[in-house]
C-alpha cells in the first residue's frame, strides 16, 4: 500500500465519511484547532519574548518557563487531539499540497526542540551571549511556519 | 442613508469590488488576522488566567498588564485592521452574516467589559497586585473576558458557513 493508499483509505474509514456529513463536526474541530493556536501563541510568546529582552523582563526565565509550560502542554494537547482529524477528513487533499509536509515536519522539529534545546536553555540558570536569542528566534520562526502552513492548507 | 443601502453602496465602490475580486490579496488579510489571533489571544489569555488566579501566580499583575497588554493591544489592533478590510471586501455579506453579526456584538461587550474593569476593579490593584489569586471581582472580570474572547473566536470561525447551514 502506497502513502497516497493509506491517505485514500483513512479518509473513507466509515467514521470519516460519517464526521464529514455532519454540517457541524468538522468546524467544531477546527474551531478547536484555532483555540489551540492561541494557547501555544500565548504560552511560547511569553518565554520568546522574555529571551529576546521584551515582555515580561523581570520575571526570571525558568520562572516564567515553568508557568508557561502547563499551558504549552494543554495548547499541543488541543493540536493533537483535533489535528488527525482535520488531517483525516481530507488526507488525499493534503497528500498533493507542500504546505501540509512542511507545516507536518515543522512541527515534528518545533516539537523537537522546544522539549531538547529550548526547554534546557530556559529551565537553566540563564545562558549567556546570544544563545537565548537565537533560540527563541528559531522557536518562534517554527511555530510561524507551523501555523502558515496550517493556514495554507486550510484555503479552497 | 441608512445602513444596508449604505453597504450596498461600499460593495459597489472600486477598491471594495478591486478586494474582493483580487484572491489572493484577500487570502493574505485573512492569513494575517488568523496568525495575529496567536499574539493577541495568546496573550490575552494569560493576563485573563493570571487575573482568575491559575497561571504566573508569582508574577504581579501590574507587571502583566504593563509588559504583557501591550502586545495583546498591539495584536488586537492588527486584528481589528485586517478584519476591517476584510469588512470592506465584502459589506453586504458580512452585514447580513448571523455570526459576524454576534462577532461585533459580543466585540463591544468585551470592550465595555474591559472598560469597566479599567474604571472600578483596577482601581484598587495596589491593595492585590502580588496576590496568588486576585479578589472575586477581578477573578470575575478575568473570566468574563475570556469567555468572550473563545465565543468572540468561535463566531468568528463560523462566519463562512452562514449560507451552509441558514441558507
Amino acid at each position: 500500500m502506497s502513502l497516497l493508499e493509506f491517505f485514500y483509505w483513512l479518509e473513507y474509514l466509515p467514521l470519516l465519511v460519517a464526521m464529514r456529513s455532519s454540517p457541524w463536526l468538522f468546524p467544531a474541530i477546527a474551531t478547536a484547532h484555532l483555540l489551540g493556536l492561541a494557547i501555544i501563541g500565548g504560552a511560547v510568546l511569553v518565554v520568546d519574548l522574555r529571551l529576546l529582552g521584551l515582555g515580561l523582563i523581570r520575571q526570571p526565565v525558568a520562572q516564567l518557563a515553568r508557568n508557561a509550560e502547563p499551558l504549552l502542554f494543554i495548547g499541543i494537547a488541543f493540536m493533537l487531539l483535533t489535528g488527525p482529524w482535520l488531517f483525516m477528513c481530507f488526507a488525499t487533499k493534503y497528500y498533493y499540497l507542500t504546505a501540509f509536509w512542511v507545516k507536518l515536519v515543522c512541527f515534528a522539529l518545533v516539537l523537537l526542540f522546544t522539549l531538547t534545546v529550548r526547554r534546557r536553555v530556559v529551565m537553566g540558570s540563564g545562558s549567556a551571549g546570544a544563545v537565548p536569542k537565537l533560540v527563541a528566534a528559531a522557536s518562534l520562526s517554527l511555530w510561524f511556519t507551523v501555523a502558515l502552513g496550517g493556514r495554507l492548507i486550510g484555503f479552497p | 442613508m441608512p445602513l444596508p443601502e449604505f453597504f450596498e453602496w461600499l460593495a459597489a465602490t472600486p477598491s471594495s469590488t478591486a478586494l474582493r475580486e483580487s484572491h489572493y490579496l484577500y487570502l493574505a488579510i485573512l492569513a494575517v488576522h488568523v496568525l495575529t489571533l496567536a499574539v493577541f489571544l495568546g496573550t490575552a489569555i494569560i493576563v485573563d488566567l493570571r487575573l482568575i488566579g491559575l497561571v504566573m501566580t508569582r508574577v504581579p499583575i501590574s507587571q502583566i498588564l504593563s509588559r504583557l497588554l501591550p502586545w495583546t493591544t498591539g495584536g488586537f489592533a492588527v486584528m481589528a485592521a485586517s478584519g476591517s478590510l476584510m469588512f470592506y471586501a465584502s459589506p453586504v455579506d458580512k452585514f447580513v452574516n448571523l455570526f459576524f453579526r454576534a462577532k461585533m456584538a459580543m466585540l463591544a461587550l468585551a470592550g465595555l467589559a474591559v472598560w469597566i474593569f479599567f474604571r472600578t476593579v483596577h482601581r484598587s490593584i495596589e491593595g492585590w497586585d502580588n496576590d496568588p489569586v486576585p479578589p472575586r471581582a477581578a477573578r470575575i472580570a478575568g473570566g468574563l473576558t475570556l469567555l468572550l474572547w473563545v465565543a468572540i473566536l468561535v463566531a468568528g470561525r463560523m462566519i463562512p458557513y452562514q449560507q451552509y447551514w441558514l441558507g
